[in-house]
């Protein structure tokens, strides 16, 4: 359960000012949530908001009752987070090594976390690619190495921000499917609207606010309105 | 993309023996080449190094290769050194030169980088008590050696964006676009470390 009271974000001072997010209020315990905003909508930080990444300039993000500031540690660990451009998301430089470094926070390195990753490798059809550098993988290889090095940590929720954005339709469906059968709460902040197809309930963030939450064809609908 | 992994695959010797002796062995042939005097015994040295090759079944082309983009420097430490000193002289040097980069390359092409980096951690560990953290100094080797790609696929990209707009090379502003972009890279690094744990 992640509750989200009074949030607002600001940026810069004076003529800088900007403010990203404005009042914010919302509690989030279905387990397939969508976002869906234009670009400069703040759907961005709403993400970043959950995990800690982002502090509230005014009020309080929780995670099961873990505040995001005081308890950050702790809320990372419940809360499993998927950037945009896996480039920049992956740290080591092969694939083992990468889905690997999830598993040190638990203590599990060197031969002990081989089983593991070998198993989650295989999960995501990437044994073949184990010792290659992961410079060498295309975009949706690079995704999906991304999404297994992130849920190697087995965290109770996953935020995902665009994670589909730089892929192909293929890839896109991939990831889609991935995300899908997944046990854990999702939220999936995505310009592909046909991923939302069955979920639960979709925020919709127009200028820094939550404009409109509600089941999926009634978000998406309220969304093509805004844009149009 | 640039093929940056230097590693070459294999089971020889060389291959199997651990990362660590091949640094010491390297540290030691480096402080050996100070009593280095005379051609020949350079030109002893210099066949150690390429039996070594030859054990890890590594070919004359790519033996040549780590030497090439030394040669314009060696033509004129050789020059240099002929001049002042004779060409005695002149073959000890650049032999010496050319006897540690063959050696540094060998332990490079028959180590994996994480080998290498796991070796440092190793000797790292006595620093243990002045306060340096081994398991850091490992994530700073591997941070590194994934930054490298990254950073020349950058500065790829911005190149070709410079091109498409129809700029000629303007060192100036690749080198801002270059380091701008480095930096928000950097940004979205210790971003992703921190979601991914690295938060203590």
């Amino acid at each position: 359960m992640i509750e989200v009271s009074g949030v607002s974000q600001v940026y810069g001072a004076g003529a800088a000012r900007r403010t990203v997010l404005d009042g914010v209020e919302v509690t989030l315990s279905e387990h397939r949530i969508g976002v869906v905003g234009s670009n400069g909508s703040g759907k961005s930080t709403f993400a970043r908001l959950l995990n800690g990444l982002v502090e509230p300039t005014r009020g309080t993000v929780t995670v099961d009752g873990l505040d995001t500031v005081r308890e950050g540690r702790a809320v990372r660990q419940k809360v499993g987070f998927c950037f945009t451009d896996p480039d920049s998301q992956i740290v080591m430089p092969t694939v083992r090594e990468d889905v690997a470094f999830g598993l040190r926070r638990k203590g599990l390195r060197g031969a002990a976390a081989d089983p593991v990753v070998d198993d989650a490798l295989a999960r995501f059809g990437l044994s073949a690619l184990a010792d290659s550098p992961a410079h060498t993988l295309s975009g949706g290889e690079k995704q999906l190495l991304a999404l297994c090095s992130v849920l190697i940590t087995e965290p109770d929720v996953l935020v995902l921000d665009e994670p589909t954005t730089l892929l192909d339709l293929r890839n896109a469906r991939r990831i889609g499917d991935v995300v899908a059968s997944l046990p854990q709460q999702v939220l999936l902040v995505t310009h592909q609207l046909d991923l939302l197809a069955g979920f639960d309930r979709v925020l919709v963030f127009d200028e820094g606010r939550l404009v409109h939450d509600d089941a999926p064809a009634g978000a998406v609908d309220h969304y093509r309105r805004l844009m149009a | 993309m640039t093929d940056l992994s230097l590693f070459v695959p294999g089971t020889s010797l060389l291959h199997r023996l651990p990362a660590g002796a091949k640094l010491l062995g390297l540290l030691a042939l480096s402080i050996v080449t100070i009593w280095l005097q005379s051609a020949w015994q350079v030109g002893a040295v210099l066949a150690l190094v390429l039996v070594g090759y030859a054990v890890a079944g590594i070919g004359p082309s790519l033996v040549a290769r780590q030497v090439r983009p030394l040669l314009w420097f060696l033509v004129v430490i050789a020059g240099v050194q002929v001049w002042t000193s004779g060409w005695q002289m002149a073959l000890t040097v650049v032999g010496t030169i050319v006897v540690l980069v063959l050696a540094a390359a060998l332990v490079t092409l028959t180590t994996r980088t994480t080998a290498m980096a796991d070796a440092v951690v190793a000797a790292c560990r006595p620093l243990r008590v002045v306060g340096v953290d081994p398991e850091r100094v490992g994530l700073m080797i591997a941070l590194a050696m994934r930054s490298v790609p990254v950073v020349v696929g950058i500065a790829q990209d911005v190149r070709d964006a410079q091109r498409a707009r129809g700029v000629r090379f303007a060192p100036q502003a690749y080198g801002v676009a270059l380091v701008v972009r480095s930096l928000r890279q950097a940004t979205a690094l210790g971003d992703a470390l921190l979601a991914r744990g690295l938060d203590d």
